[in-house]
C-alpha cells in the first residue's frame, strides 16, 4: 500500500494537530487540517503557557519528565520567538514535606534535568516578592511559551510545505466505505478559505488515504461518528491572569500535587494556575468563583502581593486526559499525562484512522513526530522527521533580537515588543512605507502587524488577537476592539467589521467576568461607558428593525427659525464661556 | 487647623462642578477638591439627559416628557422634572453659545466615532452641523494615523442606520507627521498653534494644508465632519477657517478617550467656577478620612503625599463618581463607598454583579449610594447617614446611565440640587 503523495486529513487545530500537519507536510504527505474554531480553540489556547522543564513530573512520572526536558531544549531552538527563558523555581514552604523535596531533588538528577538548590535568601534575591517565610527552592529550566504564536508558526510552516489549513471548519461526519474510514464531511462556517463574516457556510466531503483524529477533548466525539469508542476524560482547570508580572520566574510549589501551585510570567502578565476537576462535557462546564478565589488565596502563600493585586480575567481549559480502558483511576490528578496513539485498524479492526490523545503542549512536537512516523511506516514514506532541527517561521534567525535593530520608524518600546512577537519575520511585517500607527496601546501592536494577521485569518478578530496579543492587556480590548475592527475596512465591508467587533467584544467580556472587583471593575465600567454611552453600541439604531424618526429629533439650531447661526459667540456677560477663548488650560 | 468653607464639594466631574456652581450662586462660600484627572477626559463632551427608558425604549424624542414615567428610585424622579430643567438652564447659561440644543426639548441624534448615533439634549456648537436629522449631504474625513475613527466605517454605518443625508468618506494624511502612538491632543495642539509646514514644496499653515488635503473630496457635501481634534484653545476659529476654505459647514465627530470635547468642557466649566469665586483644589490628593459627631461631619482629611490635611465645612457634597471613577470601591467580598462608608446595596454573591452578555443588565453599573429627597445618602434603615452630607452624580446608584444615555443629565440635575440644598442649610 504505497502512494506517491498520500492524502491525510488532520482533525484539530491545537498544538498536536498543527504539529502533525507540519511534520507530515515536511515529509511529503498531502495534508489538510480542519479545526472547528480558531487555531488553538481548544486546550492549547487555554493553558498557562508553561514550557515544562520536566521538574513537575520528576518524582511521579519520570518517563514524561525526560520527554519534557528533551523537548524543552528543542523548542528553545526551533521556536525561539515563542519562548521566554524565565527559568523556574520549586519553592518549599515550611509546611511542605521535606521528604518530598528530597525526592524531587533526586528525581531531577535521575531525569537529567539541571537543578540548583537555592536558600530562601537566594530565592528572594532573585524574586523579591516571594514570601518571607519560605524554606528554600530548587531552580530548574522551566520557561514561558506562547501557545498561540507556537501554533500559528506551525500552521504557517505546514502551509509553506503545501498543507491546507481550514479553520471554522467542523467535522460533521466521518465517511465510511466498506468498513474503512475514507474521509470526513466538513461544514465550513463561512465557506472554505479564510473566515469572513457574513459569508455563507458550505459543506465539503474530503476523501483521504488516512484520517488523524487529534481533536483533543473532542476526540471521543469524532471517534463516535464511526461508532468507535475512545473514552476521553476531560478535566478542567482554571487560569487567572494578573495585570502585571509579580514574578519574572516560573514559581512552582514543591508539593506532590495540589491545586493552585504555579505562577507563570507571560508577556506583560502573570498567570496563576490551576485546578483539576473532571467534567462531563468539554464544551459546557461550570466556571466557578471558588476556583478563582482559590488561585489567589493559595498562591498568595508563595507570593503574598497576589492577595491585593489586580486580575484582568480568568479562563478555563480542559485537559483531554486518556487512559486505556479498565485502568479506572478515580482522581483526575492521578491520570497519566502520557499520550496514546490508537491505530483503529489494530485496536478496533477499523482501518483508515489513527487517534492521538493525551499528552501536553511541551511534548507536542514529539507526539507529532511519533504519529507521523507511524503514518510514514503505513505509507512507506520518509521516516525521518526534521521538526527537531528546522526552525519555525519567525525563529529562523535568533540573532534578530540581539542585533542593533531597525526601528522601522517606530518608537523603540513599540519596535522592541513587536520584534519579540514577530522574531525573524519582523522586517517582513513592519517594513512598510505606509503610516503605521499603534492600534492596541496596551500591547504596542501596530497597523502593519494587524494587517499581517488579517491577511492570515480574514475577518476573525480573535484570530488577529491570538497572533498579535492586541486586546489582551489591561483594558481587555476596551480601547482597541473598535480600532481593530476599523482595520478590516475597506477590504471588508462595514457590516463585516461590525460583526467581527461584536464577536471580539463579547469574547473579551467572557473572561473579564471572573475579575470584576477593584480596579478591573473600574476598567469594565469605563469600557462599558465608552461603548454604550458614547458609541451607543448597545442600542444601535442600525441594528433595530425600524430606523428612528429622524425628522422628530433636533436637526440643529440653524433649523429653528430665528436661531443664531453657529459661530463665534458675542463677547458675553460675565461667567459666559466663549468657544475659542477657553482660557488657560488646566493641568498643563 | 482645618481649611474652612461653607460647602465642600468632593469630586471634579460634571456633578461636582454643577454642585459647586449652584451652591456658589446661592451665596455660599464653596471649595471644590478633586484628584488630578477626572473622568471628564474620558467623556464624549455631550450633555445628555435621557435617550432611552430603563426598559430600553427609544431613542426617546423628548427626554423631559419621559421623566414622569421613571421609577420612583431614579435620580430624576427624586429631584423632579423642574429641577432637571433648572439645572440644565444653569449650565446653558454659563456655557452660552459653546453648547447647543436649548432651543428645543427634543433630543438631538449625534453621530459618534463608531458611526452610530447617540441621543443627547445638549451638544457642543462644534458638533451642531453634524446632527443625524440634518438632511444635507455629509463628508466624513479621517486621518491615516488616527485609529479611533474610520470615516469609511462611520459613513457606511450611518447610512445603514437610515439617516436622511447622503454620506461619503475620505482619508487624508494630517499635514504634520505625528508619531506612531500620538494622542488625539497632539492633533488639537497642532491645529491650535497652526505652525507652517512644507507641503509639495509650498509653505502652508497646518489648517490651510489640512483644508487643501480635504478639498478634492468634498464634492456635493455641504457638511464636512472631522474627528474631534479641532483645537483645545481655539476650536471656533479653527472650524471657521476650515469651513471657509472648504465652503462647507465643518463639524466634529465626538471620540474618546482621551476626548478633546471632554477636555474643552472641563476647561470651560473650571473657568466658570473660578469666575463664580469657587476655591478649586485640583490634584492635591484623595479624601481618605473624616471626623463626625452625632452623624454630623466636622472635617474630612485629604491625603497629601502621606500627610492628612483637614478640610472643614458646614455642608459636604459627595460627587466622587461610580465604580469607574473610584467613588464606589469593591473587592472580592463586597462593594463600599470608600470615604464615608455610606450604605451601598449590592448582591453578596460577586457572580451576581454582572450579566453574561457584554451589553446585558449589569448590577455593577447601578452600584451607588441611596439618597433621600434632599439627596442625603441613607443607611439600610432609610435614615440619613449624616445630617450634612449630600450626594450628586454617578455616586448615586440605582440607574444604568450608559444604557439610558443619562450620565451628564443626572450629574447636572443632582449636582444642581445638592448644591442648592447644601447652600440653603448654611
Amino acid at each position: 500500500m504505497t502512494a506517491t503523495s498520500p492524502d491525510v486529513l488532520v482533525i484539530g487545530g491545537g498544538s498536536t494537530g498543527v504539529g502533525i500537519a507540519r511534520d507530515a507536510a515536511m515529509r511529503g504527505f498531502d495534508v489538510t487540517l480542519v479545526e472547528k474554531g480558531n487555531l488553538t480553540h481548544g486546550t492549547t489556547g487555554r493553558m498557562h503557557g508553561l514550557l515544562h522543564s520536566g521538574g513537575r513530573y520528576a518524582v511521579s512520572d519520570q518517563a514524561s519528565a525526560r520527554e519534557c526536558i528533551e523537548e524543552n531544549m528543542i523548542l528553545r531552538d526551533i521556536a525561539a520567538h515563542c519562548v521566554e527563558d524565565t527559568g523556574g523555581l520549586f519553592v518549599k514552604r515550611p509546611e511542605d514535606s521535606a521528604e518530598y523535596y528530597q525526592r524531587k531533588l533526586e528525581g531531577l538528577v535521575e531525569c537529567s534535568i539541571p537543578a540548583t538548590e537555592l536558600t530562601a535568601q537566594e530565592a528572594r534575591a532573585r524574586e523579591p516578592f516571594l514570601a518571607r517565610d519560605i524554606d528554600k527552592a530548587i531552580e530548574v529550566p522551566d520557561a514561558a511559551i506562547d501557545p498561540f504564536r507556537l501554533c500559528v508558526a506551525n500552521a504557517k510552516s505546514a502551509q509553506d510545505h503545501g498543507a491546507r489549513i481550514e479553520t471554522f471548519s467542523e467535522v460533521t461526519d466521518l465517511l465510511v466505505e466498506d468498513g474503512e474510514i475514507v474521509g470526513a464531511e466538513i461544514t465550513h462556517e463561512s465557506g472554505a478559505g479564510k473566515r469572513v463574516h457574513g459569508t455563507e457556510g458550505t459543506v465539503e466531503e474530503i476523501h483521504v488515504d488516512h484520517v488523524v483524529n487529534a481533536a483533543g477533548a473532542w476526540t471521543g466525539e469524532i471517534a463516535a461518528m464511526a461508532d468507535i469508542d475512545v473514552e476521553v476524560r476531560p478535566s478542567k482547570g482554571v487560569m487567572t491572569i494578573m495585570n502585571v508580572r509579580q514574578v519574572d520566574t516560573v514559581i512552582n510549589r514543591c508539593q506532590p500535587k495540589g491545586d493552585a501551585d504555579i505562577v507563570v510570567p507571560h508577556e506583560t502578565t502573570a498567570i496563576l494556575g490551576t485546578t483539576d476537576e473532571e467534567v462531563g462535557d468539554p464544551a459546557d462546564y461550570p466556571e466557578e468563583q471558588w476556583e478563582v478565589d482559590l488561585m489567589i488565596e493559595e498562591l498568595a502563600k508563595l507570593v503574598p502581593i497576589l492577595e491585593d493585586a489586580r486580575t484582568i480575567r480568568s479562563f478555563w481549559g480542559v485537559r483531554p486526559l486518556y487512559e486505556p480502558p479498565e485502568t479506572g483511576t478515580d482522581d483526575p490528578t492521578d491520570i497519566t499525562r502520557e499520550f496514546f496513539l490508537l491505530d483503529h485498524d489494530e485496536r478496533d479492526a477499523f482501518p483508515g484512522m489513527t487517534t492521538i490523545v493525551g499528552g501536553k503542549l511541551t511534548t507536542y512536537r514529539l507526539m507529532a513526530e511519533q504519529l507521523v512516523d507511524h503514518l510514514a511506516g503505513k505509507f512507506g514514506l520518509d521516516s525521518t522527521s526534521r521538526t527537531a532541527e528546522e526552525p519555525l517561521p519567525g525563529s529562523e534567525d535568533e540573532s534578530v533580537l540581539d542585533e542593533a535593530m531597525d526601528d522601522f520608524g517606530l518608537r523603540s518600546p513599540v519596535a522592541k515588543r513587536s520584534a519579540e512577537r514577530l522574531g525573524s519575520r519582523t522586517a517582513d511585517v513592519l517594513d512598510t512605507d505606509e503610516p503605521n500607527p499603534v492600534v492596541c496601546g496596551c500591547e504596542a501592536v501596530t497597523r502593519a502587524e494587524v494587517a499581517d494577521a488579517i491577511e492570515q485569518s480574514g475577518t476573525d478578530l480573535n484570530a488577529v488577537r491570538i497572533r498579535t496579543r492586541a486586546g489582551m492587556g489591561n483594558c481587555q480590548g476596551g480601547f482597541c476592539s473598535h480600532r481593530l475592527a476599523n482595520e478590516l475596512h475597506p477590504e471588508f465591508d462595514e457590516g463585516q467589521a461590525r460583526a467581527a467587533l461584536d464577536e471580539l467584544y463579547q469574547e473579551r467580556w467572557k473572561g473579564q467576568r471572573h475579575a470584576l472587583w477593584g480596579k478591573q471593575l473600574s476598567q469594565a465600567m469605563i469600557t462599558y461607558a465608552m461603548h454604550a454611552l458614547t458609541m451607543n453600541r448597545d442600542r444601535d439604531p442600525a441594528t433595530s428593525e425600524d430606523a428612528p424618526d429622524f425628522g422628530a429629533f433636533d436637526a440643529g439650531p440653524a433649523s429653528t427659525p430665528g436661531a443664531a447661526e453657529d459661530g463665534e459667540s458675542a463677547d458675553g456677560a460675565t461667567g459666559v464661556v466663549t468657544d475659542g477663548s477657553g482660557g488657560d488650560r488646566r493641568g498643563d | 487647623m482645618a481649611i474652612d468653607s461653607d460647602v465642600l464639594v468632593i469630586g471634579g466631574g460634571i456633578a461636582g462642578l454643577s454642585a459647586a456652581l449652584s451652591a456658589a450662586r446661592e451665596g455660599a462660600e464653596v471649595r471644590l477638591v478633586t484628584e488630578a484627572e477626572t473622568t471628564l477626559h474620558h467623556a464624549s463632551g455631550l450633555l445628555d439627559v435621557l435617550g432611552y427608558t430603563p426598559d430600553g425604549e427609544g431613542p426617546v424624542v423628548d427626554p423631559f416628557a419621559t421623566i414622569g414615567d421613571l421609577p420612583d428610585s431614579h435620580p430624576y424622579a427624586i429631584v423632579g422634572e423642574r429641577t432637571v430643567r433648572d439645572g440644565l438652564a444653569m449650565i446653558d447659561e454659563v456655557l452660552g453659545e459653546t453648547y447647543r440644543g436649548e432651543h428645543t426639548d427634543a433630543n438631538a441624534l449625534v453621530p459618534t466615532h463608531g458611526g452610530t448615533v447617540k441621543p443627547t439634549a445638549r451638544y457642543p456648537a462644534s458638533v451642531a452641523a453634524g446632527l443625524a436629522s440634518d438632511d444635507r449631504d455629509v463628508l466624513l474625513v479621517d486621518f491615516e494615523r488616527l485609529t479611533g475613527f474610520d470615516a469609511g466605517v462611520a459613513a457606511d454605518h450611518l447610512a445603514d442606520g437610515g439617516i436622511p443625508a447622503e454620506t461619503s468618506a475620505a482619508t487624508v494624511e494630517f499635514p504634520v507627521t505625528v508619531r506612531d502612538d500620538a494622542k488625539v491632543t497632539r492633533y488639537a495642539h497642532l491645529l491650535d498653534e497652526n505652525p507652517t509646514v512644507t507641503v509639495d514644496g509650498r509653505d502652508r499653515h497646518v489648517r490651510a494644508a489640512l483644508a487643501d488635503a480635504i478639498d478634492p473630496h468634498t464634492g456635493d457635501a455641504k457638511r464636512v465632519g472631522l474627528p474631534a481634534v479641532l483645537g483645545v484653545d481655539h476650536p471656533a476659529e479653527i472650524r471657521a477657517e476650515l469651513g471657509e476654505r472648504l465652503d462647507a459647514a465643518v463639524f466634529e465627530v465626538p471620540m474618546g478617550p482621551p476626548s478633546v470635547l471632554g477636555t474643552r468642557l472641563e476647561d470651560w466649566l473650571y473657568a466658570v467656577l473660578d469666575d463664580a469665586g469657587v476655591e478649586i483644589e485640583a490634584g492635591g490628593g484623595p479624601i481618605v478620612n473624616f471626623d463626625a459627631d452625632d452623624r454630623t461631619i466636622s472635617e474630612v482629611y485629604m491625603d497629601r503625599s502621606g500627610s492628612p490635611i483637614p478640610y472643614g465645612a458646614e455642608q459636604y457634597v459627595l460627587a466622587t463618581g461610580d465604580v469607574a471613577g473610584g467613588g464606589i470601591d469593591s473587592d472580592r467580598d463586597g462593594v463600599a463607598e470608600p470615604i464615608f462608608d455610606c450604605h451601598v446595596p449590592h448582591p453578596s454573591d460577586r457572580y451576581e454583579w454582572f450579566n453574561d452578555d457584554a451589553f446585558g443588565d449589569h448590577a455593577f453599573v447601578t452600584f451607588g449610594v441611596v439618597v433621600d429627597e434632599t439627596l442625603r445618602p441613607i443607611d439600610d434603615a432609610d435614615d440619613p447617614e449624616f445630617a450634612n452630607l449630600r450626594a450628586a452624580g454617578a455616586v448615586i446608584g440605582g440607574y444604568d446611565y450608559p444604557a439610558e444615555k443619562s450620565a451628564s443629565g443626572v450629574s447636572i440635575a443632582t449636582g444642581y440640587a445638592a448644591g442648592r440644598h447644601a447652600a440653603r442649610e448654611v
